[in-house]
């Protein structure tokens, strides 16, 4: 049946911010979504927050609004917009939530918008645990049996029922916290009365226990003439308890038969049709019990998902396009199979392949947070990888994560069990490390409960490893045991360190022998028809599928695994190099291993080779390909890590070339490029040794920032105000690594932070935007809140900054795009550093400013001039935009949410605004973080803060709030002549300032710190406002900008404004 | 060296064009004969091993790695393995599944199957898809491979070959035991309902469990079965099996069925629904390479509803030849051949595809429902008791 006449208009609700639990799938799957629909013809109206995705650019949908995810934004847009239907799914569970939030306040019903995709009832069905409950027991399908108490006495009445283990999860506290298994008798007394009273309800769900089952996803469609379809099974490598964000991850399933395979499939048949899931796509949870086979089902989620981006770019069968059309009304078998062509999409995808995803963490970021899975997820983001047997597929996994890992490296612990049998980020090394000494498949699988299987599998790698080593050199290898150790996933890296040679000696001789990669087609049918896509993936076989052309062709290197510090951005500015380069004509071809991402979709680049970004495993593509130029400068720091490498292979490396990278990022020889130019910057040294550290900070003066060389993402970067402080820096940072020396600039206190991103093409530089921090210069760039254009920099500032950035571009001989980092101090520009390629800001500034920075880059590098491009000029938007960052806080207890030169912000948002304050309001609502209306205003800051106070505090007390202060703030306040109350600090005893936060008496906190001593004493202040959702600002110029919104807000909500409307403002 | 560690016999599978593969060895030593195949489901090969289609050919399963779940005494589609010759990936001789009951390997070893891993599968099965199914001979340990190519291509088509002939039944038997279930086993069910008699030409063991977990009263009778040693049985129901090979060339059948077909309701799966075609006048021919999968799309032209189906065929029915009062009720939607027949007069119908699935989704189900509902349980009963019971137990037929 054709598509629906009856609806013209559509609005998709992105996913917001990047946090963990919900990454750049989103932007994947609403940017599908946003084709699809504009395909058929439907004008589509997007909201999201999130200035990164690509979605939001303004071409991807009819009328783009960059504005918060709440309740008042979109019913605006909703009024301005009158679309006829809403699709909630495909924006992870903030767009569901917000499309239930548009239900129930009548927003909907009022403007007369349809849900399409997803209806009210099942999205409730599936979501509240009772009505899921009920429903699973109408199909007869079971749930873990369970249920509620009040009392230890009704518990050990459930126990009795179900039997031990159970879990005890306290009912209504913060994230689910407090809950716990209980193996043992006396275990569960303790656990029970501990949960009941935890609960601030006295009621606690007891629950038999999951933990240890194995663990299987299902992704299923279904149109609206009820033909259901399973896209993918997916099987968890680690056994329940840990998050299935956080657990390793295979597809297919490996260890069910098909008997067993198909009780499954059958229940997420009955559960789709129970939940009522019309159209689209879900996702079904199982788990199985390791010994009985008794199935029990965990979830479903009635949305896209981000197992729905894994599943699509496992099979690729893309679901979230699909889903699309579903919803508008076409039945699977309308909708044609883009990969074959000649099928349609009312099938099952068969895999001839093994996938295996290994999400990524940053513990290392977060010092208080332990490394332990659960069921809280906490990864930031995942690779993917393929291969024709599932040790392949692992050790590509492996390398790709990029976490210096080139496969199973040894462990050193003497002790491996705790580290066995508490799941976390390495465990998966810890069990080789185990087989390596000597611990059997039973033992290990006793201690981890990770399937047998898996096991075995990991115990004939490390078998292998050893066979290796033992026979000792490269040169007694022969090829027939090379080439099975390459099919085997091998990287020549870990080869390598296996026998003992360097990483070219291993890529040589496998020159020599002949062992090369052929690459093979992702086609979801097992090749059973002709694929008409180039997705591929390279495994050692006989028979090559890559069929490169002789079209002239440039391949697009990208950004790896989503981190902190490096993000959706990079895929942003990727996947428009890519489109800018297929409208210039060449054929495009992108490699990248995040399956989260638009890049890896088989429809953005021309060719898409999905593999890790290692030298390796790039330069094998490069000599299938043969490309024209490669592009380094897009994905962050992944691929241009590698510029060096490829240059010396003699791979054509387009842009700005690898020296003059070095040029700006080596330091002795970027100081020559600054003394040549005159330009300033923080007087700066290398240290060795404690004694070398304190020499060069008595002559620079402290305060200093130190950082130990080679780090990413500001890791292990302080700011050092003590002599004391420095001593142990220097200790902790020689203890660590001894041979790369610290680095030392001088901090400067109080100075405005800059951004600036700019295009250059060998002889003119087009300034992008120039960026003015919020918080001072001490936070990460990554971290701060920015206005574009500047909100208080001098008009001559501004231009001593585009001279120098001009300068800058011209003498390092810049091809594309740089983003410079200024410190503007007493009205002096320093330069603290310069990145000759694509930065995180890139797609905020293209939002701002209308232009596409990466394309017009993309094209420059591949030698066209920004004059033949037409963009010659500056653009100065005529309104306001803010950037601002999102925190995972909230994931990782006991961390504090303080901000420094660490990066930790996992995602950003952008208001837009005439004013700077309403700006920034809107950021601040977007990202979580709203500014009160009204209430308490709690105010606590540093003595140097103090003279900022004025503003601040007046402003609050101007828009009718009241303030409350610790004794020298508040006094502080009233000295100023405004009304202040105070309250106790923590250590003054209750009632204290965490008590009335905790209480809910406070609207906002405003809390900044000096001292070690008083960040260690007001930590409890900023985690309770974090805990309690209430807004803080830990910086005064936070502060000083949300105290403007306030004012200027003075309790109404601000407009909305579509892109192509401030778009058109700007030309 | 095999990803297991264990023996690095060699072994070679050698296609009628010439083309060589060479392996490691598994299962049994040996050296067998056939058409070789792909199959592209992703789980249930002890049943695709067990189904009687595979008469006459090697598997080649697309899906990489095969052997993780073992073998156990349920997951079985006869009375033995059909299947000459296993061709995979990636063979995996340490299963791990609660059902399993001994490796795929030592099963195969029982049994006399000869296996290859560790071969490039994919271009194999691309070689059938472009060039289609040939014949081909796979052999262990040191051979000639120019002698094993002239040998593979010295070999018949499966055009013409009665192969339902050679794995029907030789003697007539009774068949009660139901369906599989988690945690209960296979059922037993009552069987007071109609009698169906099911021609055996390589029958599927789910086939007779479904109907007998329906009520059915089940009596299978050997390929060459005469229309009136049916007719002595009384049945309420006829139903004609899957089975290997040409349906054109089965001994027999078609005129004993054209006889019967209008006699009793009667329904036929896959070779079955290809003999009710030829039965009723219609055409068959072979394909280029067939359907042998768990995923193809086949619409109901009457709903416009997809069914995701099992199938395994090398020869299909030709659209252009039906007869008057035969339609097509079912199409395959990735290559629009017939899927589905019915006689408009007559409660007579067949599909190309395995509504008993095993392996393979169970969406075409109901279409057992749809049988038993056309018939009619005659208040007496018919001839069955005459007939001996068999069942399956461990990894052995029973005969009783």
């Amino acid at each position: 049946m054709p598509k629906r006449e009856d609806i013209k208009t559509i609005m998709i609700v992105g996913a917001g911010p990047i946090v963990i639990g919900q990454a750049c799938e989103f932007d994947y799957s609403g940017t599908q979504a946003c084709k699809a629909l504009k395909e058929e013809g439907y004008r589509v109206v997007l909201v999201n927050s999130n200035p990164a995705t690509i979605m939001t650019d303004p071409g991807f949908a009819d009328r783009t609004y960059i504005e918060p995810m709440t309740v008042d934004a979109a019913a605006a847009i909703i009024e301005a917009e009158r679309p006829d239907a809403l699709l909630p799914t495909m924006g992870g569970q903030t767009g569901l939530n917000l499309a239930i939030d548009l239900h129930e306040c009548g927003v909907l019903e009022k403007f007369g918008v349809e849900l399409i995709g997803a209806n009210i009832d099942s999205i409730k069905k599936a979501e509240d645990r009772d009505l899921f409950k009920a429903a699973m027991g109408n199909i007869g399908l079971d749930l873990p049996r369970s249920g509620y108490v009040g009392t230890v006495e009704e518990g050990r009445k459930v126990v009795e029922e179900i039997g031990l283990p159970v879990m005890i999860r306290p009912s209504r506290t913060l994230g689910g916290s407090g809950a716990g298994v209980a193996k043992t008798k006396e275990e569960f007394e303790q656990t029970m009365s501990w949960a009941l009273e935890l609960s601030p309800v006295t009621e606690a769900l007891v629950e038999e226990s999951i933990e240890g089952w194995k663990e299987f996803e299902l992704e299923v469609m279904r149109d609206r003439k009820d033909n259901v379809v399973i896209v993918c099974s997916i099987e968890n490598l680690d056994a329940l308890g840990v998050h299935t964000g956080d657990s390793i991850t295979i597809a297919p399933a490996q260890t069910l038969t098909d008997k067993e395979y198909q009780i499954m499939r059958d229940a997420t048949l009955a559960i789709m049709r129970e939940i009522g899931v019309d159209t689209g796509g879900s996702n079904v949870q199982f788990a199985v019990h390791p010994e009985t086979g008794r199935l029990v089902v965990i979830e479903m989620n009635p949305r896209v998902s981000r197992s729905s981006a894994l599943a699509s770019k496992a099979t690729g069968f893309p679901i979230a396009k699909i889903a699309a059309k579903l919803a508008v009304g076409y039945t699977l078998d309308e909708i044609p199979n883009d990969i074959t062509s000649e099928t349609p999409a009312s099938f099952e995808p068969t895999i001839d392949y093994v996938v295996t995803k290994i999400p990524r963490f940053t513990f290392e970021k977060f010092k208080e947070a332990e490394d332990k899975l659960t069921s809280q997820m906490r990864s930031v983001g995942e690779v993917m990888s393929i291969g024709r047997t599932f040790k392949e597929s692992l050790q590509k996994a492996l390398r790709s994560l990029e976490i210096g890992t080139a496969g199973f490296e040894p462990r050193r612990d003497e002790d491996l069990e705790p580290k066995l049998v508490t799941p976390n980020s390495e465990r998966l090394w810890y069990v080789a490390e185990a087989f390596r000494r000597g611990y059997s498949v039973e033992k290990l699988y006793a201690l981890t409960m990770i399937d047998p299987w898996f096991l075995e599998n990991i115990r004939q790698i490390i078998a292998f490893e050893k066979e290796l080593e033992s026979s000792g050199l490269l040169a007694a290898i022969d090829d027939a045991t090379l080439r099975r150790a390459k099919a085997w996933g091998f990287s020549d890296k870990r080869l390598s360190q296996l026998l003992g040679c360097d990483e070219d000696d291993v890529r040589a001789r496998r020159a020599a022998g002949g062992i090369r990669p052929v690459y093979k087609t992702v086609d979801t049918c097992a090749a059973e028809f002709e694929a008409h896509t180039p997705y591929l993936y390279s495994t050692y076989e006989d028979e090559c599928e890559a069929n490169p052309t002789d079209r002239k062709k440039i391949m697009i290197l990208g950004g790896g695994p989503n981190r902190i510090g490096q993000g959706i951005e990079f895929d942003y500015c990727c996947v428009h190099a890519c489109f800018a380069l297929q409208e210039a004509g060449y054929e495009s071809i992108m490699v990248n291993c995040n399956p989260e991402t638009v890049s890896t979709d088989y429809d953005t680049a021309d060719r898409l080779y999905f593999e890790p970004l290692t030298l390796e495993d790039v330069l094998e593509i490069v000599r299938t390909e043969r490309p024209t130029g490669v592009i380094v400068q897009f994905g962050g720091q992944t691929p241009l890590k590698l510029a060096k490498a490829l240059e010396a292979e003699g791979v054509p490396i387009i842009g700005t070339p690898p020296d003059a990278i070095d040029r700006a990022e080596d330091r002795e020889r970027f100081r020559h490029v600054l003394e040549k130019l005159e330009l300033k910057q923080p007087p700066s040294a290398t240290a060795m040794v404690v004694e070398e550290a304190e020499r060069i900070a008595a002559r620079i003066g402290l305060p200093v920032l130190v950082r130990p060389s080679y780090v990413l993402g500001g890791r292990a970067m302080e700011i050092v105000h003590h002599m004391d402080h420095l001593r142990d820096y220097m200790e902790r940072a020689m203890a660590s690594s001894s041979e790369h020396p610290v680095l030392i600039d001088k901090f400067l206190d109080h100075a405005i932070e800059v951004d600036v991103d700019a295009i250059c093409d060998g002889e003119r530089v087009v300034i992008g935007a120039i960026m003015e921090h919020i918080e001072m210069a001490g936070v990460h760039s990554g971290d701060s809140a920015c206005s574009l254009p500047p909100w208080s920099l001098s008009d001559e500032i501004q231009d001593e900054i585009r001279r120098q950035t001009r300068a800058l571009a011209l003498e390092l001989g810049v091809l594309g795009l740089m983003n410079v980092q200024y410190a503007v101090s007493d009205n002096e520009v320093f330069v603290i550093e310069v990145n000759p390629r694509a930065s995180r800001t890139v797609p905020f500034v293209s939002k701002a400013i209308g232009v596409q920075l990466a394309k017009i880059a993309a094209r420059v590098m591949a030698g066209e001039s920004l004059e033949q491009l037409g963009y010659t000029e500056e653009v100065i938007p005529k309104f306001i935009s803010v950037k601002e960052a999102v925190f995972p806080f909230i994931k990782f207890p006991g961390v504090d949410t303080l901000l420094g030169p660490e990066m930790k912000s996992t995602g950003e948002v952008m208001g837009i605004d005439t004013s700077f304050g309403l700006a920034f309001a809107k950021a601040e609502t977007a990202a979580g973080n709203p500014l009160p209306a009204s209430g308490t205003v709690f105010i606590s800051v540093r003595d140097a803060d103090r003279q900022e106070l004025d503003k601040i505090a007046r402003r609050f007390a101007a828009a009718g709030m009241d303030l409350l202060g610790t004794v020298g703030t508040a006094e502080y306040i009233r000295g100023l002549g405004i009304a202040c109350d105070t309250i106790n600090k923590v250590r003054d005893g209750s009632p204290h300032c965490v008590d009335a936060i905790r209480a809910g008496r406070v609207a906002a906190v405003i809390n900044t710190v000096g001292s070690p001593e008083s960040v260690h004493e007001s930590f409890s202040i900023r985690r309770a406002a974090l805990e309690c959702g209430i807004p803080y600002f830990t910086t005064a110029a936070a502060a000083e900008a949300a105290s403007e919104g306030v004012e200027l807000l003075d309790g109404s909500a601000p407009g909305v404004n579509a892109l192509q409307d401030l778009h058109a403002r700007n030309a | 060296m095999s990803a297991n560690g264990a023996n690095s016999l060699r072994a070679t599978l050698a296609l009628a064009d010439g083309t060589i593969f060479v392996g490691e060895a598994f299962g049994a030593e040996g050296k067998v004969a056939g058409e070789v195949v792909f199959n592209t489901s992703m789980s249930g090969y002890q049943e695709i091993l067990t189904d009687p289609s595979y008469e006459g050919q090697l598997v080649t399963m697309t899906y990489p790695e095969i052997g993780n779940v073992g073998v156990n005494a349920e997951d079985v589609e006869s009375f033995k393995p059909y299947v000459q010759g296993f061709i995979v990936k990636e063979y995996w001789d340490s299963p791990s599944n609660w059902r399993s009951q001994m490796s795929l390997g030592a099963y195969m070893r029982e049994h006399g199957l000869v296996g290859i891993q560790g071969i490039d599968t994919r271009a194999l099965v691309r070689r059938i898809r472009d060039n289609g199914a040939q014949q081909a001979v796979l052999a262990t340990g040191d051979v000639d491979t120019d002698a094993l190519v002239a040998e593979a291509a010295a070999r018949p088509s499966l055009e013409g070959g009665d192969l339902a002939s050679v794995v029907t039944t030789q003697e007539s038997y009774r068949w009660s035991s139901g369906l599989w279930r988690l945690g209960e086993g296979f059922a037993t069910p009552t069987t007071d309902g109609p009698l169906v008699v099911a021609f055996d030409f390589g029958i599927k063991l789910n086939i007779l469990r479904n109907l007998a977990d329906m009520g059915c009263r089940v009596v299978v009778a050997p390929s060459g079965t005469s229309a009136a040693d049916v007719r002595t049985l009384a049945p309420d129901g006829l139903f004609l099996s899957n089975g290997p090979g040409d349906p054109d060339a089965v001994e027999g059948a078609i005129p004993v069925v054209a006889e019967l077909a209008k006699e009793f309701p009667t329904f036929g799966i896959c070779l079955g629904h290809q003999i009710l075609a030829l039965a009723l006048g219609a055409k068959t021919y072979k394909m280029k390479f067939g359907h042998h999968g768990a995923n193809q799309p086949v619409i109901d032209v009457d709903t416009g509803v997809v069914e995701i189906t099992s199938q395994n065929h090398g020869f299909a029915v030709d659209a252009e030849t039906l007869p008057e009062k035969v339609r097509v009720t079912r199409l395959n939607l990735n290559d629009q051949t017939v899927e589905g027949l019915e006689h408009t007069e007559a409660p007579v119908f067949s599909v190309q595809y395995h509504p008993e699935a095993s392996p393979g989704p169970h969406d075409a189900n109901p279409l057992f429902k749809k049988f038993f509902n056309l018939m009619k349980t005659r208040a007496t009963g018919g001839g069955e008791n005459a007939v001996a019971q068999r069942s399956v137990s461990g990894f052995r037929a029973e005969q009783g």
